[in-house]
Parts: structure tokens; C-alpha cells; sequence
């Protein structure tokens, strides 16, 4: 029993990491295809995707749009959860309900809608627009867990601040952000990495300038090349990083 | 002064995600004439849904795909949650389940492609087949189903470990020590007390799992080829080529009425369970 639990998990990471293996692997192949055999190491690719403008443009554009939209998506979403863990307003399980339902809602309806409305408003497609697709899918996140995180603890310390006389944005800005600084943290992490790595949203709602996954999916549809790989090593390169220093900084500093 | 801070929020979710909902369900109404959308109320796109062998067909591969993915993503991931909960010594668990979850971070656009370079005609896994003489012609497993089906098991095995960890490790020790004492051998033990308890984490991953595989367009789009279409690949033929809003718009509610069917049914058993 106990050499066939090891033997699962074994099979079980295998499987799990073969296509991450075999990206990386033929991202360093010496020839045209990144397919089997295996004809020699070499960096050349990696050089000739980062050279490559329209990448780069992409790669720019689309940390743009996750830094812009996160930081906006954490904004409206810290301040609502703030309004609505404190203030006991009427209909507050109903503005806590329609905060979350974009969660429910798969993205592509999400941004068949977005589109259907800049269509009949005449709004141009852009980097933009992607954005504010992508606030509606983050604003949910971020406000869910700033709301989690709200406690009595807080609640007290703001008390205070406010009997010594601080205003209601000292307040948030000097004691409730800080005090809760590691769930701020994590929600605009995650935020990022789901904007970053987002793909229908962006590929309906852009047009001329568009992000890294859909500038990879037109990649993709000249057929499989090591560059491909380079760019997808990349990009894993980068994610992990983040997830890393996420875990190190953030997760590690509120055990 | 609470109204002001919850204001913009609400704001942003009401003119960037209901109002563009109603004005899709609206559109869903209409229907084209030559390239003009004409508007009206006009069930005729619904009725097209389920009496249009292609449209039909494709609402059922999705379901079809997605009920497989689930099952066989539930079963995959239980035993390997399992063994990372109870097998892998506590210190290391978190960096067991951290590397199960790994490749979650490569780009969603590329995980599909990377299966492809696994399964292809030239791939990784015939290569390795014809060299062991298992196979003398390579399998055609790219550009099919079961590619659409690996490649989403892959990456729901990851997120199913995740949910039935988090309700394994919760679980007292006590149970199974209870279930001992009175008599149960290990398989009573995991059939009538553990496995119950793991329903909530095997539900609500299940549940995701529906959501996300069955509203996916990428993977089938890149690993199933265009033999037979999924609703979401459908939906993105009709916006395309056709330019027709209004059936791809209906086709948007259909789906999102399954996702809503689903979330029903898994809320009804999850309480039943509780009771």
C-alpha cells in the first residue's frame, strides 16, 4: 500500500509536469521543429524572441493592463469591502451578492456582453477596453478577499483613530490599508497574474495593440516552433517568480 | 459617508457587467437580415439552438467533454490528495502541493500548445512509443476529443488536489480512529466515513471544474482541432466569420443557463449531504 502510494505520486508528477518539461526541453533545440529528436542546445531562439518587436510590444502592454486594472480592481473593491464590513447599510447582502456574481459568470459571456455594449456605444476597441473587462472579473476577487480578512481588530484600531480626530481618508489611508497590507498584497498579486495570463477577454475586446496571450495565440497559428516555447518558458519563468515572491513575502510574513 | 465607498464599485459592476448581461440577453432576441441586426422579440435563435443538428451537437460535445473531464479529474486528484494529506510528512506537504500546482503558472495559451508538442503525430509521447516498438504507426491522438480531454484533466487534477487537500488536512483523526474502534476495516473506514466528508472539497471543485471546462475556448480550440466543435468554439464561429451577434449572443445564454443548472444541482446535494 505504501509503495503504491509513492508510486502514484510519482506518476502522478510525471504527468502533471510532462508538458512543462517538453516546453522548456525544445525551447532550447537546435533545429526547426520543437519535436523529438532532441539536435542540440542552443539559446538562439530565446535571443530572436527577444528581439522580436511585436512581443515585446505585447509583453508591455499586457503588464500594463494588469498593473493598471489590478490597482483598480483592489481600489473599488478595498474601499466597497471597507463601506461594507463597517456601515451597516440597508440592502447590504444584495450590493455583497451583485459584487461577487461576475465570479459566477464565465469570461467569454463576460466580454461577449462588454462587447456587445462598446459596439452600440461606438467605443473603439483597445488596450482600454480590455482593462475594464478585465476590473469586472478582478473586482469580485479582490473585493472578497479584503472582506474576509476585515475583523474586529481593525475595526477598534480605526475607532481609535477616528476618536483622535483623524478624518475618514487618514483613516483608510493610515490605519485600515497598512493593518491589512498582506491580504491587499495577495489580492493584487493574484489579480495581476490573472489579468497577465488572460486570454478571451483580451482577444475580443482588443484590436490593433493587444496583450502577450493573444499575440502567442497568433504565434500559434503559424504552426509549432521553438520560439513558441521560448516565449511560453518565458512567461513561466516570470509567473513563477511571482508565485515565489507572493509566497515569501506575503504569505510567509502572516503565519 | 458607507454609501460613497461602496458607490464606485457598484457603479463599475452595474455598467460594465449587468447592463452589457441584459443588453446580450436582449440581443439574443434579435435576428439578422443580411449583415443588419433587427431588433425585436424574436425566439427564433432559441429555436435554431435545439432544432439545428450543429448547434445541438455542439451543446452536447461540451457537455459531453465536460461530464468525462469531471469524473475523471475527481478520481485522478482524490487518491493524490490523499497521499499528499496523510502519506508526505507534514513539513513538506506545503512544497509537495506547491509543485502539484505548478504548471497552473504557465500561460494558459501555452499549456494547450505544450500538449500539443506531447501528443502530436511527432510528439513526445508516439516518439517514445515507436522507439519502444509498443506502437508500429504513430497514434492519432492530436486534433481529437481525448487531446481536449488530457489536456483539461491536466489542468483540473491541479485545482481538484488543491480543493480535497484543503478538506483532508481539516478532517480530525478521530473519525477514522472512531470508525476503528468500532469495527470498520480501511475500506468501510474510506468508503462510509472519510470519502463522505470529502464531499464539500470534491463538490465545489467539481463545480469549478464544470464552470470552467465547459465555457473553455482555447483547449478544444487547440488540441481538439475542428473535427467536432464545442459550444464556446461555436459561439466564437459565429462572431467571427458570421458576424452574427444576436445567435452567438443566445448561444451565451444557453450556456450560462447550464452553468446555472449545474450550480443548482451541486447546491441541492451539497446540503443533502450536510443534513
Amino acid at each position: 500500500m505504501r509503495a503504491l502510494s509513492w508510486a502514484y505520486l510519482a506518476v502522478a508528477y510525471a504527468f502533471v509536469f510532462l508538458p512543462v518539461v517538453v516546453l522548456v526541453a525544445f525551447s532550447f533545440q537546435d533545429g526547426r521543429l520543437p519535436v523529438p529528436p532532441f539536435q542540440g542546445f542552443t539559446l538562439e531562439w530565446y535571443g530572436r524572441v527577444l528581439g522580436e518587436r511585436d512581443l515585446m510590444e505585447a509583453l508591455l502592454n499586457s503588464a500594463l493592463v494588469a498593473g493598471i486594472s489590478s490597482l483598480i480592481a483592489l481600489t473599488l473593491g478595498f474601499l466597497a469591502a471597507h463601506a461594507l464590513a463597517r456601515v451597516r447599510l440597508p440592502g447590504s447582502v444584495l450590493m455583497r451578492g451583485v459584487l461577487i456574481a461576475p465570479m459566477t459568470v464565465n469570461y467569454l459571456i463576460i466580454a461577449l456582453g462588454l462587447l456587445t455594449v462598446f459596439n452600440q456605444a461606438g467605443v473603439r476597441l483597445s488596450l482600454w477596453t480590455a482593462g475594464v473587462g478585465h476590473v469586472v472579473i478582478n473586482l469580485p476577487l479582490c473585493f472578497a478577499i479584503t472582506y474576509a480578512a476585515m475583523g474586529d481588530h481593525q475595526r477598534n484600531a480605526e475607532r481609535a483613530a477616528r476618536d483622535l480626530g483623524a478624518p475618514e481618508w487618514k483613516v483608510l489611508a493610515l490605519v485600515s490599508a497598512p493593518m491589512l497590507a498582506a491580504p491587499l498584497a495577495a489580492a493584487f498579486f493574484l489579480s495581476v497574474t490573472f489579468s497577465w495570463d488572460e486570454f478571451i477577454i483580451a482577444f475580443l475586446l482588443t484590436r490593433f495593440d493587444v496583450t502577450l496571450p493573444v499575440e502567442i495565440w497568433s504565434m500559434l497559428r503559424s504552426g509549432i516552433s521553438p520560439a513558441t516555447n521560448a516565449v511560453g518558458s518565458l512567461v513561466f519563468l516570470v509567473s513563477v517568480t511571482l508565485v515565489v515572491l507572493l509566497e515569501v513575502f506575503v504569505f510567509r510574513r502572516t503565519k | 459617508m458607507g454609501w460613497g465607498l461602496v458607490a464606485p464599485a457598484l457603479l463599475w459592476t452595474a455598467a460594465f457587467f449587468v447592463l452589457p448581461f441584459a443588453a446580450m440577453v436582449a440581443l439574443s432576441f434579435a435576428h439578422m437580415e443580411g449583415r443588419e441586426v433587427v431588433r425585436g422579440f424574436d425566439p427564433g435563435n432559441y429555436i435554431r439552438i435545439f432544432t439545428d443538428w450543429t448547434m445541438l451537437k455542439a451543446l452536447l460535445n461540451s457537455l459531453e467533454i465536460t461530464v468525462v473531464v469531471t469524473v475523471v479529474s475527481v478520481v485522478l486528484a482524490w487518491p493524490l490528495a490523499a497521499i499528499i494529506a496523510f502519506r508526505v510528512p507534514a513539513r513538506w506537504q506545503r512544497l509537495a502541493l506547491l509543485l502539484a500546482v505548478l504548471p497552473f503558472w504557465t500561460s494558459y495559451v501555452v499549456r494547450s500548445y505544450a500538449w500539443l508538442l506531447v501528443l502530436g503525430q511527432n510528439g513526445v509521447v508516439n516518439k517514445a512509443l515507436l522507439s519502444l516498438g509498443l506502437i508500429a504507426e504513430p497514434l492519432e491522438i492530436a486534433a481529437t476529443r481525448v487531446a481536449t480531454v488530457i489536456g483539461f484533466v491536466h489542468f483540473f487534477v491541479m485545482l481538484l488536489t488543491l480543493t480535497i487537500y484543503a478538506n483532508l488536512i481539516q478532517l480530525s483523526p478521530n473519525y477514522a480512529r472512531a470508525a476503528a474502534d468500532l469495527g470498520a476495516g480501511r475500506w468501510q473506514t474510506f468508503r462510509h466515513v472519510i470519502l463522505p466528508l470529502t464531499l464539500p472539497g470534491v463538490v465545489t471543485g467539481a463545480f469549478l471544474t464544470f464552470v470552467l471546462c465547459i465555457g473553455d475556448y482555447i483547449t478544444p480550440q487547440i488540441l481538439g482541432g475542428n473535427a467536432e466543435l464545442t459550444l464556446p468554439q461555436l459561439i466564437m464561429l459565429q462572431l467571427g466569420r458570421s458576424g452574427n451577434f444576436p445567435l452567438a449572443s443566445a448561444l451565451s445564454v444557453v450556456l450560462m443557463a447550464v452553468v446555472t443548472l449545474a450550480y443548482f444541482a451541486s447546491s441541492r446535494w451539497l446540503r443533502l449531504d450536510r443534513v
